[in-house]
């Protein structure tokens, strides 16, 4: 991927004002429109061939979560072997494309996971506040990289953004990718979580959306799924669009991961729908595209039971992870 | 990839009779002098209507006389009101069979008719039905009085919204009526008739006459009609103004229009572009308030119309029962030619014409959605309307000239106005010359709110109280 300098980008030194100017320049989002285009690719009707496709790519574009207290060892290693194999009954079922953990569990997901292609994300920098010192972020996520995590998954500092220090959070950002640096020189991928819920306006997550592009997020996230308000379509429908905009302009393809609140098969359709329509088939893929989510994989699988047999098999045909 | 497999509505839910006659006092007459009725989107014929005769309309016209004598006229507002309720009900029952039966017919797609028409349909009845018994609260003092018989016209782009806005407003205030809808689209009117009789509505408020032109002349010419009200041409609108002048009936019409669409560089550019979109593409541009004309503010009319393009590359044009389906087909053949004719000369003008590579169907009448770029005021296709799939595009450079450019037209029925700035939206609007103006959206309708226009887009207002108005008269 070619690198393109923030300041190139901003056209200017970057300051805490040069930042403002250059955010608050970006169009600003009429809220009834972007939710009536939203409800609007919500009518679109998938059948037969094309709900197959959409399941096994809803499976493949997951990151199987669990981000419990009561998280233990045992109960990682139970949801890595469920992404291992997603239905007993029926191997050629797809895998997830990661495991997230919180950072404590990765050794034990890494262990579990081994000899696949299955990656294992770990949530860092004090999720889901945020609220610790950068030194402690720091180190959270370094400690995630080294025991292996592949995947990052950051929050971002909604106080600072929210009281207009978009310096402290595009610094934080930086840092924090550069503590996604591994030995061999790699970096982990990091997705930065907007926590779109906590900033209210879409003119908000626009700016957030940009911020986090421009600081060297690889994907843009919209939520912890610890507050009350996650992942929506309208929400999510403007993150595409900020990420299309992203590589018309500079020619760099960032991921859009919606989180939180996404259970059943037919919402995960419906943002394949808008990814497919806002952003392009090229971002229908793992690579570009994930659903944050625990409970959507049975619900997916049952799904994919009733299009083989033609009836739904129930809560006790899919396994419990 | 991810491509969408075909999701077809089922059309069993239909059933047309193969002939249809007329509709007046409470019965269907036998078919006669009977013409094709067919399905724009395959050319299959799907019934067959009857021509009606100067004869027909004269029945018609009796049936709802007498039906306003004896009965309509006699009872209480809160006893019509009960018939426009019921009428609303059974229209929400019969919602999908009545989407199919207005898709089959004018060839627009069945999202648009499930999700915009039918619901609206419904609307208009049951807001009129609430104001049948508060007359009093039309603003026109206590007891005002029905016209009468009321002649109504519609036109075949929206055929059953149409007679809802028709025949909704003329009945809560007390009219009887006779309604004639287009030729090319009157199955849904028809079915309305069903619909009117399921509701055991007296017999002859409701009266419907299939035909041609010559039909509608016959119509308003009737000596016995004291209301005339037009939807369609501004052509027609003409000729029906020339019609009764100098006689004692009331006259709306609700005419043509070239509607300006005005795009500031502050506006929030993602939904001004589906605005765009909504405001020509909707209903494949068979829209008399269609945002014909597109002005854009020239600091960003590239970046503009590189995202409108792009937008215009995902629109499916197909089969318009698909559930996927965004734009349908043209109505008539006739239209079809219109508009190809006005593109071509909007190309020979200099203008430059744009359509994404979307495959048309073989057998029925398509048009792709199409821009026009460097149009100017002097030219055909800024001036006349197309009333099809295609916009127009204009730029400007400061707010008066977007207002002057806007006003240059012999219609003023809407407009929109796109931009983040509160202020300048109420002063554009206070500028516009039209009777509708939208900020920051596009093509939304409401049943409480008036719509009409100014100048060549015609007079009298439809919806709301002002469009109760237009069916009563003071009471002494």
């Amino acid at each position: 991927m070619q690198k393109i300098s923030p300041e190139t980008i901003v056209g200017s030194r970057i300051t805490n004002q040069s930042l403002r100017r250059w955010l608050h320049s970006l169009p600003g989002v009429d809220k009834v429109g972007l939710e009536q285009r939203a409800a609007s690719l919500g009518t679109r009707s998938i059948k037969t061939t094309s709900k197959a496709w959409a399941l096994d790519a809803a499976i493949k574009m997951m990151d199987l979560t669990t981000l419990e207290g009561m998280d233990t060892p045992e109960r990682v290693r139970s949801l890595c072997l469920k992404a291992i194999t997603p239905d007993p009954t029926d191997l050629s079922t797809p895998s997830p494309a990661a495991i997230c953990v919180y950072g404590d569990m990765v050794p034990h997901a890494k262990k579990a996971l081994e000899g696949t292609n299955i990656y294992v994300a770990a949530v860092a920098t004090a999720f889901p506040s945020g609220r610790a010192s950068m030194a402690v972020k720091l180190l959270d996520t370094k400690d995630a990289v080294k025991n292996g995590a592949d995947e990052i998954d950051m929050v971002i500092d909604r106080g600072a953004f929210l009281s207009g220090n978009y310096l402290e959070v595009f610094k934080q950002i930086v840092a924090i990718k550069e503590a996604c640096l591994r030995k061999d020189g790699s970096y982990a991928h990091l997705k930065v979580i907007l926590e779109t819920g906590e900033l209210q306006t879409y003119d908000n997550i626009r700016r957030a959306s940009y911020l986090a592009m421009l600081a060297g997020g690889d994907f843009i996230k919209t939520s912890t799924g610890k507050v009350s308000v996650n992942a929506t379509i309208p929400t999510t429908l403007l993150m595409l669009q900020a990420v299309r905009d992203w590589f018309d302009e500079h020619g760099v393809m960032i991921g859009v991961k919606p989180a939180g609140g996404i259970r059943t098969a037919k919402d995960a359709m419906k943002y394949l729908v808008v990814v497919k329509e806002i952003a392009g088939e090229a971002w229908l893929t793992p690579e570009y595209f994930r659903f944050g989510a625990s409970s959507l994989l049975n619900d997916v699988l049952m799904q994919k039971q009733k299009m083989k047999t033609g009836n739904y098999s129930g809560p006790d045909y899919v396994t419990v992870d | 990839m991810f491509e969408y497999a075909p999701a077809p509505e089922s059309r069993a839910i239909v059933n047309f009779q193969k002939s249809y006659g007329h509709f007046i006092g409470g019965k269907f007459t036998k078919p006669a002098n009977t013409f094709q009725t067919i399905s724009p989107a395959t050319e299959e014929v799907l019934a067959e209507i009857s021509e009606g005769s100067a004869k027909d309309v004269d029945q018609a016209v009796k049936a709802a006389r007498s039906a306003y004598e004896k009965t309509w006229s006699k009872i209480s507002g809160s006893e019509r009101g009960k018939y426009l309720y019921r009428i609303a009900r059974i229209i929400q029952e019969r919602s999908r069979e009545l989407a199919v039966a207005e898709t089959l017919n004018n060839g627009k797609p069945i999202k648009e008719t499930r999700d915009v028409d039918l619901p609206l349909v419904a609307s208009w009845f049951f807001y009129y039905a609430g104001w049948a018994d508060k007359l009093d609260y039309a603003g026109l003092g206590p007891n005002p009085k029905a016209h009468g018989v009321a002649a109504q016209i519609i036109p075949w782009n929206f055929p059953l919204m149409m007679l809802a806005w028709k025949i909704a407003p003329a009945l809560a205030a007390g009219n009887t009526v006779v309604l004639k809808p287009a030729e090319t689209t009157s199955l849904t009117a028809l079915l309305f008739a069903e619909i009117c009789q399921q509701a055991e509505l007296p017999e002859g408020v409701v009266n419907i006459v299939t035909g041609h032109g010559a039909t509608g002349a016959a119509l308003v010419g009737h000596p016995d009609v004291n209301k005339v009200a037009f939807t369609g041409s501004t052509d027609v609108g003409r000729l029906i103004a020339k019609q009764v002048a100098g006689t004692n009936k009331k006259v709306t019409l609700e005419l043509g229009g070239k509607a300006a669409n005005i795009v500031f560089d502050d506006a929030p550019l993602d939904q001004a572009i589906e605005g765009i979109i909504n405001g020509i593409f909707f209903n494949q541009g068979h829209v008399c308030c269609a945002g014909s004309r597109l002005l854009v503010q020239e600091s960003i009319q590239d970046e503009l119309l590189k995202k409108l393009k792009k937008r215009m590359e995902t629109l499916r044009l197909g089969d318009p029962l698909d559930k996927n389906t965004d734009i349908g087909a043209i109505n008539s053949k006739a239209q079809l030619d219109k508009i190809s004719k006005l593109v071509k000369q909007g190309q020979k003008e200099g203008g430059e014409v744009w359509a994404p590579n979307c495959p048309i169907p073989k057998n029925g009448f398509w048009y792709a959605p199409t821009i026009i770029t460097g149009v100017s005021p002097t030219n055909t296709v800024a001036r006349e309307e197309i009333f099809g799939p295609v916009l127009s595009v204009m730029t400007f450079r400061t707010p008066a000239e977007a207002v002057a450019k806007a006003n240059n037209t012999p219609f003023g029925l809407s407009a929109g106005i796109w931009t983040e700035k509160g202020s300048r939206i109420l002063k554009l609007a206070d500028q516009l010359n039209a009777g509708v103006i939208w900020a920051n959206t596009f093509n939304q309708f409401d049943p409480t709110s008036p719509f009409g226009g100014f100048k060549e887009s015609g007079y009298g207002r439809e919806g709301g109280r002002h469009g109760l108005l237009a069916y009563l008269k003071a009471g002494n």
